[in-house]
């Protein structure tokens, strides 16, 4: 039973210069319990479908599909319902997290807020739960009369993760959780993480540029490319046997220490990711496709399947050419 | 020390070497508190460093941050003044007069080429200021093309017009490279090359500062958190930690089988399938305003926190003894009392 | 655009007004031994009525342009120079030399004005070279502080460090570096300087401590106020001059922002 299911997602960005479609077509699937990861790199759209499950982007922004969080459609909802929804049925780990303490709020209160807002608690109940939850997050109790600038990077986070909690949501988007933080901060962040989802049940959508980070904390994974899925399935396979060319491309990026393969022998895409308002005809992704033929710049693929519980968007999958052309299965 | 997979004879001079340098960053004390005497907290960003590099190598410097790597690299560069200690240049001690000359032949290439690149100037004008500043004689027009292409910029020409927005980052970085290459360097010293770039077009940089190795034998310095580009590019490995050294040695031996528990932690914490559950050091990355006597790394060594160390009866030196570098192994050091002890085992 | 047309207009208003006008009508002794109606409404003969003397205020006023406008771009101009110098030198340079100037600076900037302006004019007298000199000394602490910070900004940024690394000297960095990214904060200045320049000349032109042999915006207001033109109801000697002041500031700040237009090249293709 999918707790999260985004149907045919599509968003377009208005700006002066036009309309700049940062989602086309997107569909996914979190199930409860489960941990999706959702990478990309800049510009394909990955943080905007953080922002669009919650309908938290620019007002004017061009939303169509279906986001069904726990069957209700979070597109159609009204404001009232959907103001208790944010935080108390999905909530966000934001990316730049640190950055959004306010300074002069002890961190305690800020947590309580959300917990005030949903009607949850009176402030002080609240404060009990604070406490509560920056135990669960790995801080001592106290701190929630710190104030933001007396926290390190890494307890910031756990603050946020803490807010993040904060109403019992049962799916947490975190979006780059821990992109600014040192290697080692973000290992822990990343297993406290991996520890709440898993002994609270949440449902997960985690979204990240960082390949390696997301086959250590995703079940499944889907790959993003110029506002499309092109890959999705179990995040072990798609990470080590990748289907389609750019996936195979990114986690060419994240070598494997002691592979002798990797020693000496950097690989990556010429060129850049497309500009949103000039996607290339056909596959998005064929100027820059290490393997692309003819066929790439004329028919656009979508996911075909290409085993068992796995789908990618290319023409070189098995069958994905007939199916393509209107013969065959 | 021996070099490279390369052949560079290891009685060759050393390109650049830094020699027991010491780099300290006052910190501010408040108006009053100045007033009463007390002092300013010292960050010793880098406690004492000897490294080399010779002609031809590539060498990663790697750390988290606040180990002082980047500091090590601006000092290396003449950017910032050292306490004490001395750099080399082709064994000549560097003075603040042969600066200018030095900086033909010692070139950086930036963490975030988006800011490194003056947004007021055109292409042309960024590749050439080096050219200007250090009046290279020559062609200006196909120096700077020739540069361009150098950094896989073709046809150059194309670009000359262009200013900074108008191109991607992973270009951005390539005029940065292009503006390097204009003076024909020796070394480049590359902060954190390509972090702020997208993951798959990482790889293309990197290929072009390995081909800049081959085929112009120029040494590169990369500073870089990410073990796994040390792996990728890098001939020899130094870690850092808290403003010193505490392993270097070729590229294999340290990153598959490392002698410091530091770097060992370091590797552990790589994501790779495996699952979080590797060890994982407690803790944030260390104030180099308060060093810890003895070894600096003991407060957070697995090695001393899991009893080990008591058991082989080294605790009271981990957390007393302050030690340097000991070649371990041949062409491997580490500063460690426990990895001197279990002597050449593996 | 409109703001270099508005701008250009004033300027050829200023260089030209004594083609436009009759000298002879803004000499006093002229007008009232010829008899000019005082005090007169605007009419067909005269579009913006007459002052005290009967002179014509439109005279007056197209006149007035031309100590207004050489007062507030000669003002400027100083305070630009000082400003600029002072701020970039203590921002690039730090240090010894930045806290020594920001004390400077800050001393110039705590001192009112106009007790300084008037202490000036009585000392120096009321000429308009002094006139400018005592704007130009009063109003460059605020410029210098502003550019002092941005430079401040600027010398910081990854690719000031690069053209160190790349062998700048200190001119070169200055000149090629800073000072282009700091301009836009420069001009940005630049424009609302004149504006207040014109009006501290107005002000002192007020307070009495004008040149009194020449004609401006502000001695034409001292005079309407002085002869009580508010209650009296000479709306056409007061708003004049007003109407002026405001429009070549708004030129100017519209010039500002195309000539910020045309040097950065970020807002060059929008």
């Amino acid at each position: 039973m999918s707790l999260l299911s985004v149907k045919d997602l599509t968003v377009v960005y208005k700006t002066q210069g036009g309309g700049v479609p940062a989602v086309r077509g997107v569909d996914l699937d979190v199930r409860k319990g489960e941990v999706l990861g959702l990478a990309g790199e800049s510009g394909c759209g990955k943080s905007t479908i953080g922002g669009a499950i919650l309908r938290l982007l620019p007002k004017g922004t061009e939303i169509a599909g279906q986001v069904l969080l726990d069957n209700e459609d979070v597109l159609e909802m009204r404001p009232g319902r959907l103001r208790a929804v944010r935080w108390a049925g999905a909530s966000i780990v934001f990316q730049g997290a640190m950055h959004a303490l306010n300074p002069v709020q002890r961190v305690g209160d800020q947590i309580a807020e959300a917990i005030v807002i949903h009607q949850q608690a009176g402030q002080k109940e609240a404060l009990v739960r604070v406490g509560a939850l920056l135990e669960q997050v790995g801080l001592p109790t106290r701190r929630m009369n710190d104030y933001a600038h007396e926290l390190s990077g890494g307890q910031k986070q756990r603050v946020m993760i803490a807010m993040a909690l904060a109403c019992d949501p049962s799916l947490v988007i975190a979006d780059e959780p821990t992109t600014a933080l040192d290697v080692m901060v973000q290992a822990q962040v990343l297993r406290l993480l991996k520890e709440l989802q898993r002994d609270l049940g949440l449902a997960m959508l985690f979204i990240t540029h960082d390949l390696s980070v997301l086959v250590e904390v995703s079940d499944r994974l889907a790959i993003m490319y110029a506002g499309k899925i092109v890959e999705d399935g179990l995040a072990q396979q798609v990470f080590y046997e990748p289907q389609h060319p750019y996936t195979r491309a990114l986690s060419a990026a994240f070598p494997a220490i002691g592979d002798v393969r990797f020693r000496r022998a950097p690989s990556g895409l010429g060129g850049d990711p497309p500009d949103p308002q000039q996607i290339p005809p056909g596959c998005s992704f064929h100027p820059r496709c290490p393997v692309a033929f003819d066929d790439c710049s004329r028919v656009e693929p979508w996911l075909f399947p290409a085993g068992e519980g796995r789908r990618a968007a290319c023409l070189l999958v098995e069958g994905a050419l007939q199916r393509a052309k209107g013969d065959g299965p | 020390m021996s070099g490279s997979e390369k052949a560079v004879a290891t009685d060759e001079q050393p390109v650049l070497e830094v020699r027991d340098l010491y780099v300290n960053f006052a910190g501010r004390v408040g108006l009053i508190a100045g007033l009463l005497g007390q002092e300013a907290t010292m960050a010793r960003a880098v406690d004492g460093v000897n490294l080399v590099l010779h002609r031809g190598e590539v060498l990663a410097l790697a750390g988290e941050s606040g180990c002082g790597k980047t500091t090590l690299a601006r000092t290396v560069m003449g950017l910032q003044e050292p306490e004490r200690g001395q750099i080399l240049h082709e064994g000549n001690p560097l003075r603040k007069k042969d600066l200018h000359s030095y900086r033909r032949r010692v070139q950086m290439v930036f963490q975030d080429p988006t800011a490194a690149l003056n947004p007021r100037q055109t292409i042309y004008e960024i590749v050439a200021e080096g050219l200007r500043i250090h009046h290279v004689a020559g062609n200006e027009e196909e120096l700077v093309a020739s540069a361009l292409s150098r950094a896989g910029l073709r046809p150059p020409q194309r670009f000359f017009l262009l200013y900074p927005h108008e191109l991607s980052g992973g270009q951005r970085q390539r005029v940065v490279i292009a503006g390097a290459l204009a003076l024909d360097p020796e070394v480049i010293v590359a902060d954190e090359p390509v972090s702020s770039l997208d993951a798959s077009v990482r790889g293309e940089i990197l290929k072009l500062l390995m081909e800049l190795r081959d085929t112009l034998q120029i040494s590169i310095l990369v500073v870089t958190h990410d073990l796994g580009l040390a792996w990728t590019v890098a001939d020899r490995v130094a870690v850092m930690y808290l403003g010193r050294i505490v392993e270097i040695g070729p590229a294999e031996d340290v990153l598959t089988k490392p002698l410091h528990p530091y770097t060992q932690a370091l590797l552990d914490v790589v994501p790779e399938a495996g699952g979080i559950e590797r060890p994982i050091l407690a803790g944030e990355p260390p104030d180099p305003t308060r060093i810890p006597p003895g070894c600096r790394f003991h407060p957070r060594c697995p090695v001393v926190a899991s009893g080990v160390a008591a058991q082989v009866k080294i605790e009271e030196r981990c957390r007393g003894e302050d030690l340097g570098l000991a070649e371990l192994r041949r062409g491997h050091f580490a500063a460690c009392h426990h990895a001197a002890i279990q002597g050449s085992q593996p | 655009m409109a703001g270099l047309v508005i701008m250009t207009a004033f300027v050829l208003l200023a260089v030209f007004a004594p083609l436009l006008i009759d000298e002879r009508e803004l000499n006093v002794s002229y007008t009232t031994t010829n008899s000019y109606p005082a005090f007169e409404e605007p009419s067909v003969d005269n579009p913006l009525g007459t002052d005290k003397f009967g002179r014509p205020v439109l005279s007056l006023v197209i006149y007035g342009s031309r100590i207004s406008l050489l007062v507030g771009f000669s003002a400027t101009i100083v305070t630009m120079l000082i400003g600029t110098v002072v701020g970039i030198a203590a921002g690039f340079f730090g240090g010894r030399i930045d806290t020594l100037l920001n004390a400077f600076t800050n001393w110039f900037l705590v001192l009112p004005w106009i007790a300084l302006a008037i202490v000036m004019a009585a000392i120096l007298g009321p000429t308009l070279v002094n006139i400018i000199l005592v704007i130009g000394i009063t109003s460059w602490a605020g410029t210098a502080r502003l550019v002092r910070a941005q430079a401040l900004t600027v010398k910081e940024r990854p690719y000031v460090e690069r053209a160190r690394a790349l062998g700048a000297g200190t001119w070169h960095l200055v000149t090629r570096h800073i000072l282009p990214n700091v301009f836009p904060v420069i001009f940005a200045n630049t424009v609302l300087t004149v504006a207040l320049s014109i009006l501290s000349e107005t002000t002192l032109a007020l307070l009495g401590l004008g040149d009194p042999n020449s004609v401006s915006w502000g001695t034409i207001i001292n005079e309407a106020f002085e002869e009580g033109a508010l209650t009296a109801g000479f709306w056409w000697w007061l708003i004049p001059p007003g109407v002026m002041i405001v429009l070549v500031t708004l030129a100017f700040t519209m010039c500002g922002y195309a000539l910020d237009e045309i040097l950065n090249p970020r807002l060059r293709e929008r």
